[in-house]
């Protein structure tokens, strides 16, 4: 485990050298760990001619490939990882490009009486059948099925591709717009996290003593805290507080945010913790860096593969995280398109028997989301660190 | 080893008091109260006052909301709890104790016979797919293992009823018992839990799965391995007599790990299946604002969560002797 650790670090902590300086050779050459500077034959890699005759020079037989490149080229020779990018790029095309191609808008009621009776369900009762129909058409096109037209407020005839649901909004319109909701929260609470985690993790590592004492009990404190129930309680505070109800969303991704640090913190610790032994860290000493220089320009850089693969991975699971929010309506507000929400609609026996289009693709692009996010993941963890790959 | 569970032990403590007053705390400012939340239709209608209210608020020790009435009330529910009283649930009117221990079962229950079921299913694929490293079985286990993971469980649990009680009709949809049966019959009851616990199944085998596969990998590389194979041993010998073994080495640890969830109940799932599991009781009594129910379910996770820390930390070190304290 700590060998390979080991290795992982000084990929990394060469990795930045390397980008520096081009990759000349010399320098390469010079950086002494011979791991790094991957030298590819060059009859291997068809884009360079082989010579003919056998050079004197070592540099003209072998083609320097930088790591970022060696990282890409293994990332995308794994399928998965590029199965997991079409994905997400499927998914971030559908919810940010997708709307401007759909008639309806997120929080637009169909009032079109376009459908009649839709479904009837018949039960017997007394010896005599009765015929209830579930729509209610003088009200408006709710629960219209799918590939029927409505008329948006516009006064066009549109198209309710997946149809409408209960409140009569276009599920179609709504996926597009609920999945860019899942994707920005969970971009802005995985992006802050980290970023506290970073400091936190940074200073503990770094600092050590007291510090670090302090800064683990809380994280320790954090662990303790049973998640869901504190959203859940919090979720009743700032209801009853008279906040707005389209904030409370970015309220309760800031609980969760602040819950949510202590991994990344604990990442960022140990790797400082063993990376401030190392020998530039002595050189930065000797050369009379200050601790914040130390820490964010030459410490954490080194952990950034550690922490792209933990933030990629993140961002699936907060993106679950925020559905099951809103699936206890403890999300966005009704107006506002949120997947968790579609999905909480199969909680009326009648939607999960009759509206299948009302709740299933909403968990579908959720899964999709978060698939895509874990294939990207592991994809980059085995592809920043070769070694470690299972 | 000694000093290190007492020093263990005692900062545990810590962290549970103060996870307790950070609670309560939220749960009292939260602003309408379990008694405001009950009596609100009739003090509309008008057939109690604003001082009835009070009053029994008073009797609920709800009344006083300054942090030191607050505090007040928190010294209150330690002092009790301290001496095992956890209160009243004012849902219930039962001690949160007798509450707690009347539905925990059946969630232990449900989570027990998953944990068992997803074990045997998930550690002989997790090393087949190890054994077999990109390989057919490897590559599918891997994406299964990956879906398991990502689904969200409220929407594995809606898909299942959709396919096997609406469309096929096999299994009941919600509940513990159908309506027509008298007393308790077991053939139903299982019949009932078989969708709850394909859940639990379906969503957390990846997870195991994938730790079994990256530990056997690993276990795979050692040289004690390369001389087992150098001996001449039959592959088979290999994986079941010196892989495996030591495969199951941090999988014991990550059992200890999960007594928290065993005995926890899951609010989410319960809610959906209608089982009057823990989850479900504490998901109602944080909506109704409970206090006493939820403190106590609540230090109870909390308590049990760092039991199980503890213990698997505890027995990592008994089961790998090579895993010495730092501190």
């Amino acid at each position: 485990m700590e060998e390979n650790k080991n290795d992982i670090l000084n990929n990394a902590a060469a990795t930045e050298e390397v980008m520096a300086t081009d990759a000349d050779f010399a320098v390469q050459a010079n950086a002494g760990e011979a791991s790094v500077a991957v030298a590819v034959p060059a009859d291997e890699t068809k884009a360079e001619k082989k010579p003919e005759t056998k050079s004197e020079f070592i540099s003209d037989n072998v083609r320097i490939v930088s790591p970022m490149k060696l990282v890409l080229k293994r990332f995308f020779r794994s399928r998965l990882s590029v199965i997991g990018l079409v994905m997400f790029l499927a998914v971030v095309i559908f919810s940010f490009i997708g709307p401007a191609f759909v008639s309806w808008e997120e929080d637009e009621v169909d009032y079109s009486q376009a459908q009649l009776i839709l479904y009837e369900f018949q039960y017997y009762e007394d010896g005599d059948y009765y015929t209830v129909s579930i729509n209610r058409p003088d009200d408006l096109n709710s629960h219209a099925p799918a590939f029927t037209y409505g008329i948006n407020k516009n006064g066009e005839k549109a198209l309710h591709l997946l149809g409408t649901d209960k409140t009569g909004y276009d599920i179609w319109v709504r996926l597009m717009y609920g999945g860019r909701l899942s994707l920005m929260l969970s971009f802005l609470v995985v992006l802050v996290y980290t970023l506290i985690g970073i400091i936190m993790g940074g200073l503990a590592g770094y600092f050590g003593g007291w510090v670090d004492m302090v800064i683990m009990r809380i994280i320790d404190i954090l662990n303790c805290l049973p998640s869901l129930p504190i959203m859940l309680i919090l979720g009743a505070f700032f209801d009853g507080s008279g906040l707005d109800e389209g904030m409370r969303v970015y309220f309760m991704m800031g609980v969760l945010t602040l819950m949510s640090w202590s991994g990344t913190a604990r990442l960022v610790r140990g790797q400082i913790l063993f990376l401030r032994e190392q020998e530039y860290m002595i050189a930065t000493d000797a050369l009379g860096f200050s601790p914040a220089r130390k820490i964010f320009k030459h410490l954490v850089p080194n952990v950034m593969p550690q922490l792209i693969v933990s933030m990629t991975l993140g961002l699936g699971g907060t993106i679950l995280t925020e559905a099951s929010l809103s699936f206890l309506n403890l999300g966005a507000p009704p107006t506002v398109a949120s997947l968790g929400r579609m999905v909480n609609a199969a909680k009326e026996p009648l939607i999960l028997s009759n509206y299948v289009l009302d709740w299933l693709p909403a968990g579908i692009i959720i899964i999709i989301a978060v698939v895509a996010f874990n294939f990207i993941g592991d994809g980059l963890r085995d592809a920043l660190d070769p070694k470690m790959k299972r | 080893m000694v000093k290190y569970i007492i020093k263990r032990v005692i900062y545990s403590i810590l962290i549970l008091l103060l996870v307790s007053v950070l609670l309560y705390l939220i749960m009292r400012l939260i602003p309408s109260d379990y008694i405001d939340q009950s009596f609100r239709s009739q003090l509309n209608q008008g057939s109690i006052t604003e001082e009835d209210i009070y009053r029994l608020k008073a009797l609920y020790g709800l009344a006083d909301n300054s942090f030191a009435g607050i505090m007040k009330g928190y010294w209150k529910w330690f002092t009790g709890a301290l001496s095992g009283d956890l209160g009243m649930s004012f849902k219930y009117q039962q001690p949160v104790g007798t509450v707690i221990a009347d539905h925990m079962w059946i969630s232990f229950g449900i989570a027990m016979t998953a944990f068992v079921f997803q074990f045997i299913i998930a550690i002989p694929l997790g090393i087949k797919a190890a054994t077999r490293q990109y390989g057919a079985v490897d590559y599918s286990t891997s994406v299964l293992a990956m879906i398991g993971i990502s689904l969200p469980s409220f929407f594995l649990a809606y898909l299942l009823m959709y396919v096997f009680s609406v469309n096929l009709g096999w299994l009941p949809l919600q509940g513990t018992a159908s309506g027509d049966t008298m007393g308790f019959d077991l053939g139903d009851f299982l019949l009932h839990m078989i969708l709850p616990m394909a859940t639990i199944i379906i969503g957390s085998i990846g997870g195991l799965m994938r730790h079994t596969r990256t530990n056997t990998l690993e276990v795979l590389n050692q040289d004690y391995v390369r001389t087992a194979r150098a001996k001449g041993l039959s592959e088979r010998k290999v994986i079941y007599k010196h892989v495996f073994r030591n495969t199951m080495v941090p999988i014991v640890t990550m059992t200890a790990g999960i007594i928290p969830s065993l005995f926890g109940g899951m609010m989410i799932l319960e809610d959906v299946f209608a089982i009057d599991g823990i989850g479900r009781i504490a998901y109602q009594a944080l909506q109704i604002g409970d206090i006493p129910l939820v403190m106590g379910y609540n230090m109870f996770i909390a308590i049990l969560s760092v039991l199980g820390t503890l213990l698997s930390d505890l027995t990592y070190m008994l089961v790998d002797p090579r895993i010495k304290i730092s501190k």
